[in-house]
């Protein structure tokens, strides 16, 4: 074995535009340990809720970070809702998983891209991202933004969809499901790919309950995890829902698993769609939390499980709010799969780990 | 094998309309409910404030002794806070974007004097 030798990786890296830095200690060309470390972004956001009240700090929120803009949204109104004992009416809750799991897709859909981009498919970046902004069209159409909707608040939803808008939806989303599954064989059976990524950063099942991972990350070490089986809100109303899982636990396995997954949440907001009932998007909410009352929530984000807490202080401003986000919880199985990798391999590991920064830093 | 398959869905995107639009010759008319910038119609006005207490970003400014209803455009967010709270719906939300800008600037109207309602009692 040569000399021990530590190469830094980001905080400014062409696989990532997310400022993550990597002390990679490499020996022969093999990553023997990793030192990570973050703070480039943090902007104190859980702080904020100090000076916004409750129904101002949705908008803080949603701006933890632009591709789960709607989970963070809607994971700070369950809490909160929680909090407060506000009952939500049905045609919300149906309303608020249908824009969640279309978020679901473009976050998966743009990762698919930067994923190809990176394995040097040029062109399947280019028909990932025009598939995904049919997705940012539909929100556009329904929400009135892209990225940033404010269509979630504390009692419901401030905009509803038309019945009849709701069938153009799921026409566009057949259209979506139709080209996607060419992309999606296509990844899923080309040798480049699987050269690249079978057997490349694998973990065990037991590494992956020991380190927590949670998401798609997890799923792809055959860890049956997601919240959305817990049955609430909207997927409670769901037939059958049985989380995607792949036993590869290699990043060619997180890749597969978030393939399907978005074929998944087409057929959920395609059932979704086709049950919702008529009824109120929203519910007046009044007074201000319980001093001391206390309030928590997971919700599975794109990138897997995010958990929310909340304390009331009797004023119209919360005491505490808390996340862990998805990616925080990652970190240290990402860190456990990079460890004995070749250096070509660091960036496919990372990038099939799917970090999010903004999320992670707050 | 996967990219012939990926080159022959390329190779169809050839005979198809475009995806994209030929910015700026070509634009898209905003939908009917997007945030583009919020608007206030001063004749409906009572300057009442809750615009101003609501707003997130604290952008919304009303004087109520100088008359004057007043938005930094720069700060809004387009949350429609204000649109939803406003009890004169004289605030709504305008679906196109405002004009690009070379320079920051706030928006301050002057509110006229509403005609008071004298109910006729008998």
């Amino acid at each position: 074995m040569g000399k021990a030798s530590v190469i830094p990786f980001g905080p400014q890296h062409p696989v990532l535009p997310e400022p993550l830095h990597l002390d990679l200690v490499v020996q022969d060309e093999t990553v023997v340990d990793v030192l990570p470390q973050i703070g480039f972004v943090h902007r104190g956001l859980e702080k904020l809720v100090e000076t916004r009240d409750y129904n101002q700090f949705i908008y803080v929120a949603e701006r933890i970070c632009g591709i789960c803009a709607m989970g963070h949204s809607l994971g700070y109104a369950e809490t909160v809702e929680s909090l407060m004992g506000v009952e939500v009416p049905s045609r919300a809750e149906y309303l608020r998983v249908i824009w969640h799991e279309l978020s679901r897709i473009h976050s998966h859909l743009l990762w698919l891209g930067l994923a190809a981009d990176a394995f040097g498919f040029e062109s399947m970046f280019m028909h990932c991202w025009r598939l995904r902004e049919r997705i940012l069209d539909i929100f556009e159409k329904t929400t009135g933004g892209r990225v940033i909707l404010s269509v979630v608040r504390v009692g419901g939803v401030n905009r509803d969809i038309e019945d009849s808008e709701l069938k153009v939806i799921c026409g566009v989303l057949d259209g979506i499901k139709a080209e996607y599954g060419e992309i999606m064989s296509t990844l899923l059976t080309d040798m480049s790919v699987k050269n690249r990524t079978v057997g490349v950063g694998a973990l065990t099942t037991e590494q992956a309950i020991d380190l927590s991972m949670v998401g798609p990350f997890a799923r792809a070490s055959a860890v049956s995890y997601d919240v959305r089986s817990f049955g609430r809100g909207a997927y409670g109303h769901l037939a059958d829902f049985q989380p995607i899982t792949d036993a590869g636990g290699d990043c060619y396995a997180r890749v597969k698993v978030r393939c399907l997954e978005v074929l998944q949440s087409i057929e959920i907001i395609q059932e979704l769609a086709g049950k919702i009932p008529a009824g109120d998007i929203a519910v007046k909410v009044k007074g201000n939390p319980d001093p001391g009352a206390r309030a928590a929530n997971v919700l599975e984000q794109p990138r897997g499980e995010c958990y929310y807490f909340a304390q009331g202080n009797g004023t119209k401003h919360l005491e505490r709010m808390r996340m862990r986000t998805p990616t925080s919880q990652n970190l240290a199985g990402m860190l456990e799969a990079l460890k004995g990798c070749d250096l070509a391999d660091v960036n496919m590991i990372i990038l099939t780990i799917d970090p999010c920064i903004s999320c992670t830093e707050r | 094998m996967g990219s012939f398959r990926l080159g022959a869905m390329t190779l169809r995107s050839l005979f198809k309309k475009p995806e994209t639009l030929l910015y700026p010759t070509q634009t898209k008319a905003p939908y009917a409910g997007q945030k583009g910038h919020v608007v206030n119609e001063v004749s409906g006005c009572i300057l009442c404030g809750m615009c101003q207490r609501v707003c997130p970003c604290h952008c919304i400014t009303v004087d109520k002794a100088a008359r004057t209803w007043g938005i930094q455009p720069f700060m809004c967010i387009q949350c429609g806070s204000c649109v939803a709270s406003c009890p004169t719906s004289c605030l709504s939300m305008d679906p196109a974007p405002t004009a690009i800008a070379t320079e920051k600037h706030a928006i301050e109207l002057a509110v006229p004097e509403q005609e008071k309602q004298v109910s006729s009692s008998i």
